[in-house]
């Protein structure tokens, strides 16, 4: 065996991806070969104090929380749909280079994207998807008290948005918390209200749905839906409540922001 | 309905147990290849979410180079668009210093260059990170997140000899590289040959 044939095979022994054979042929040259033989050993300390040291980095906190939020939104094929037209630094992570092994899927999903129904629809069903969601034992709440001063600071960094936090207990919608949701990856803050023992999710967000001003009155999968824009916001109240009802808490929602925005 | 609600948080649960763990791993490479840390946390994420949608074809052989690969992906997708853009200041500093790597390179004849002394965790960071693509890479993927030369071969997506290759020159840029660092610290004068005998 060579010097220059050796060069290479060194790390191979050194990382331990030599076969018996190979690796006998190696060491034979090294022991024979004082040049090789200290590469060996100097590669071989590198490689030592690299294994030793704390090289991995830990992901940070938020990140970690990120990511568990993210696992927490079901059907995300519909999530980077809006990335690819949303003209940001982000959507181009969600663009067309992808590896070979996976341009097939990435294929089917454009696909997708062009028999897709509006947008409007994706989002209500992802809305329903987050509402059933929080149906899920202890998924409801992050911030759990009926005093809208406590959960309209809550949100305060984890959204970009000052949500809207309307006290209907007189009009008999109980104020139950606050939640922070995803929706087409986007955080979102939620907020739980309830009457008798329906629940209903106010999704909160500076966008979340294509035709702004619209208003949207649908029933998906059983549950009821109202989409409307105000002040800046889009809001989606999803509930089992029977339409007429989930029209009143609308109602009395637009209300009362009509009045906080009046009164700021 | 309900089903369905029950099936996708079935199918969830799963990934989150199969992904999750890798998280450092995916930060770790995420680090190196994105340079800085906002552009690697939203590479992960966005990795996260592409293997999220892509789970249901994922037919293994092991998560973690699978994630990895996607990560890759993701990164090399940024860049792309960046390089139709225009050139970050940061970005050009890193190319000169890739320039300068094959001058620390030049073959070293003398037996005390041949050792290779004990440097802080910082240093090595450092020097990794100077080293230019797609060296870098094969060095992270190798000394960080422990894959094999298998899975680092489908991780680049190349053969698996390609990879020795990258592999040996990664850790011949990094040895010279080291060395040179270990001068420069403890002498920090410009003057100063390096061949003094310590």
């Amino acid at each position: 065996m060579r010097c220059d044939e050796t060069e290479v095979m060194l790390h191979a022994l050194i990382d331990g991806e030599l076969d018996a054979g190979h690796a006998r042929d190696v060491e034979a040259h090294v022991a024979s070969c004082a040049g090789c033989g200290e590469k060996l050993a100097a590669f071989r300390t590198m490689h030592d104090v690299m294994s030793a040291a704390p090289l991995k980095e830990t992901a940070p906190a938020h990140l970690r929380n990120r990511i568990e939020a993210l696992m927490a939104t079901p059907a995300s094929r519909v999530v980077s749909i809006r990335q690819f037209m949303k003209p940001t630094r982000r959507s181009f992570f969600g663009g067309f280079a992808m590896g070979s092994a996976l341009s097939a899927a990435v294929a089917a999903s454009l696909v997708l994207t062009v028999i897709r129904k509006d947008q409007e629809q994706t989002i209500a069903e992802e809305v329903v998807s987050a509402h059933i969601r929080s149906l899920q034992a202890g998924h409801l709440m992050d911030v759990e008290t009926s005093d809208r001063h406590t959960v309209k600071p809550w949100f305060n960094g984890r959204v970009d948005v000052a949500p809207p936090v309307v006290d209907l207990t007189a009009e008999s919608f109980t104020l139950l918390g606050g939640r922070l949701d995803y929706i087409d990856s986007e955080p979102v803050a939620a907020i739980v209200y309830q009457r008798r023992k329906h629940l209903i999710n106010l999704f909160v967000a500076r966008h979340l749905g294509s035709k702004r001003g619209r208003a949207l009155s649908e029933t998906i999968q059983g549950y009821n839906c109202r989409h409307w824009s105000q002040d800046g916001f889009d809001l989606w109240a999803v509930s089992d409540l029977v339409g007429d009802e989930l029209d009143e808490f609308v109602q009395k929602i637009a209300g009362g922001l009509r009045q906080s925005s009046r009164a700021s | 309905m309900a089903d369905d609600a029950v099936a996708e948080q079935e199918r969830m649960r799963t990934f989150q147990a199969a992904a999750l763990p890798h998280l450092d791993d995916v930060y770790t490479l995420a680090r190196y290849l994105m340079r800085n840390t906002q552009d690697a946390e939203d590479a992960v994420q966005e990795c996260y979410l592409r293997a999220l949608r892509h789970f249901d074809s994922y037919r293994g052989p092991a998560m973690k180079p699978w994630l990895l690969a996607i990560l890759r992906n993701v990164c090399n997708a940024e860049f792309a668009r960046r390089s139709k853009e225009e050139v970050p200041t940061d970005y050009t500093q890193d190319e000169s210093l890739a320039e300068e790597m094959p001058m620390w390179q030049e073959p070293q004849a003398s037996p005390e260059k041949m050792m290779v002394r004990q440097q802080d965790t910082a240093t090595i960071r450092r020097l990794v990170a100077e080293l230019p693509e797609p060296f870098r890479e094969a060095i992270v993927l190798r000394e960080m997140n422990n894959l094999s030369y298998q899975e680092i071969a489908q991780v680049a997506g190349v053969p698996v000899g390609t990879v020795m290759s990258r592999l040996a020159r990664a850790r011949a840029m990094l040895r010279a590289a080291w060395n040179a660092a270990e001068t420069v610290t403890t002498r920090p004068g410009p003057a100063v040959a390096s061949g003094t005998a310590s």
